[in-house]
């Protein structure tokens, strides 16, 4: 699926002041790439991602997905679409309490309707939750809510996945089976686009990105010279 | 994982918050059908007294009522007995405006060996009556003979057994409807039998008549009024020119009761519309407050993919469930405590009361639980309302 973000500016404000978060960035992220953005706090990368993954409706310019802009279609399609295309693994703890872990990794194929029963298994092994499957969020450690996230977004096998700080909370052995995750993902064909202070993370990026002031500065493969992809409408 | 299952699992989770909203539906619902019932009774109990009386005007003995209080007996049949001279028919009849008029004794069972039970004996004349018999046909239809009886629906004695009085066996033919009054307890014969029953009590040594015999008094004459009849005027006129009589019109002897009743249905309807305003407040803040709570819950749903509609219906079945167990708890437990108790209510409010048939309780009962429904998702609507308005962005990005 091609990605393709356009002249995006996002608005807001904060204590009477107004934000602008994303100035006119225009973006094109690649299937079968991890790509990386790292800034500053403050910069504009989670605004960013929640952008492209449909959340957050720009004041000005482009989301599309093939050649549809998914802020011009309707609540029901983009829901429908965020479901079955984009997997989002938010920044801290967004485990369902309610939920038992297996239940919250499965929530997303039940919204699809598919049964994903047998990857769930595979996703809870190849991240370190098994025996956890019964229990509640709050009775999980910050690395696993991590985790738990993570399975959550790969479970209906989408095509895009956004991770906001994937290896927050996470120590050196699960930050790297996260980001080996994450990479395979992309090789097995998905755009992966992952926001992190994380500089361990960089050596698995095939394209990196660096967001300031609401600006982006892309860099590809290993800090090449700056570029910022052509739009494809 | 079924997506059904998501409503079940969020409120099993928190089982004091759910308990909370089912207890806060509870209430709602047994003011709603508890106060209706109430209310309800309250009318239906005026309106059998109003048919039962069936007389423009009645006559009793003066200084009948220090005797026993007259609203009490007529309405309520609570036990009580005077006699004044026959001799006040032919008067009575002379009087222009008066259509028709029958007499009625009274009499009380003994709280002894003889009498079953003690319980008030009204009798009536077969060939004049146009205030008993009536209604009396609904149990009965054919004519009573002596010491045949028609029993009310509080009294246990069934149809074809008897019933003692004063050493007299006498046979029930008859069981009155429930009134949801005194009269309830009160058994009807013929003028003649309570007769009998007069001279059979002198026999027991219960003196019921000192002097005169049960053939030359009544207690109590009803008047039919002509339709050209001024009733008021009648009224005067009797008092008038007969002595040892008064002359009460059956419609004013009803205000007291009439306004004793509004008084105390405007009172339960101002309690229950308190209630139920309070408890309809506190629903719509717990929804409105248990939204702040899921916000964040909801942005992880939105951006897994779940649309507005989705989630609205999401609280909206939350609401349906804890809504409908509370409005199905509400009505159960007022059936259980107004229905069993509403003699006590009714003796202690000094009022008639007469409970809806099955059929009309169950509709109140099945519009209180509607009432709560709607009034749940009325408060789910706006929960859901307020919660499809979130910025998933900015609660994703913020965590709040």
């Amino acid at each position: 699926m091609r990605i393709s973000a356009r002249e995006i500016s996002v608005c807001y404000n904060k204590k009477g002041r107004r934000i602008t978060a994303l100035d006119g960035v225009s973006f094109t992220p690649r299937a079968g790439e991890l790509t990386l953005i790292t800034g500053r706090s403050g910069s504009g990368k989670t605004t960013l991602i929640n952008t492209l993954a449909g959340l957050l409706a720009p004041a000005e310019g482009q989301v599309c997905y093939d050649d549809t802009d998914i802020y011009r279609i309707n609540d029901k399609q983009l829901s429908a679409f965020r479901c079955k295309n984009i997997g989002y693994i938010p920044q801290g703890a967004s485990a369902l309490a309610d939920l038992t872990v297996m239940q919250n990794i499965l929530l997303p194929s039940a919204l699809a309707g598919t049964d994903k029963a047998a990857y769930a298994e595979q996703l809870v092994k190849t991240l370190g939750l098994e025996g956890l499957c019964r229990s509640y969020p709050d009775e999980l450690s910050g690395g696993e809510l991590r985790r738990l996230a993570a399975a959550r977004a790969l479970i209906n096998s989408p095509s895009v996945i956004f991770a906001d700080e994937p290896t927050n909370d996470l120590d050196s052995e699960n930050a790297r089976v996260m980001l080996e995750l994450l990479k395979t993902q992309a090789e097995n064909g998905a755009a992966v686009i992952a926001v992190t202070h994380d500089s361990t993370a960089l050596a698995y990026a095939d394209s990196l990105y660096s967001i300031d002031g609401g600006r982006l500065i892309g860099k590809e493969n290993g800090y090449e010279a700056a570029l910022c992809r052509p739009l494809v409408s | 994982m079924k997506l059904k299952a998501l409503a079940f699992l969020g409120l099993r989770r928190r089982p004091l918050r759910t308990a909370a909203l089912v207890i806060i539906a509870t209430v709602l619902s047994a003011a709603a059908f508890g106060g209706q019932i109430l209310v309800r009774s309250l009318q239906r109990g005026l309106e059998s007294l109003e048919q039962r009386l069936g007389a423009d005007i009645i006559v009793l003995p003066e200084g009948a009522e220090s005797k026993v209080d007259l609203q009490n007996l007529l309405l309520q049949g609570t036990p009580g007995y005077f006699y004044m001279d026959k001799s006040v028919m032919s008067g009575l009849s002379k009087i222009n405006g008066v259509e028709k008029l029958s007499a009625q004794y009274f009499l009380v069972s003994a709280n002894a060996e003889c009498c079953t039970v003690q319980v008030q004996i009204i009798g009536f004349d077969e060939e004049s009556d146009f205030t008993v018999k009536p209604w009396l046909k609904e149990a009965y239809s054919g004519a009573l003979k002596e010491n045949e009886i028609i029993v009310g629906a509080g009294l246990s004695t069934r149809v074809g057994h008897t019933l003692s009085l004063y050493g007299v066996e006498c046979r029930a033919v008859g069981k009155l409807e429930k009134t949801g009054t005194g009269l309830d307890t009160a058994v009807y014969a013929t003028n003649e039998t309570v007769k009998g029953l007069i001279k059979a009590s002198a026999k027991q040594g219960i003196a019921v008549l000192s002097k005169q015999s049960p053939e030359d008094v009544v207690s109590s004459v009803y008047i039919k009024a002509a339709d050209s009849a001024d009733i008021d005027e009648l009224t005067a006129e009797i008092n008038k020119e007969l002595d040892g009589v008064q002359a009460v019109r059956t419609k004013s002897m009803m205000t007291g009761t009439a306004e004793k009743l509004k008084v105390f249905s405007k009172s339960v309807t101002a309690l229950t519309a308190s209630v139920w305003g309070l408890a309809a407040v506190i629903m719509l803040s717990s929804f409105y407050l248990y939204a702040n709570e899921r916000k964040k819950e909801f942005a992880v749903l939105r951006a897994i993919g779940f649309s507005r509609r989705q989630l609205g219906g999401l609280v909206l079945k939350q609401s349906l469930i804890t809504s409908g167990a509370g409005g199905a708890a509400g009505v159960l437990l007022t059936a259980l405590v107004i229905l069993p108790f509403v003699r006590l209510i009714e003796q202690k409010a000094a009022l008639p009361l007469l409970l809806p048939g099955w059929f009309s309780t169950l509709l109140y009962g099945a519009a209180a639980a509607v009432t709560v429904l709607l009034t749940g998702s009325l408060s789910a609507a706006l929960s859901a309302y307020k919660l499809s308005r979130i910025d998933t962005g900015k609660i994703l990005r913020e965590g709040c």
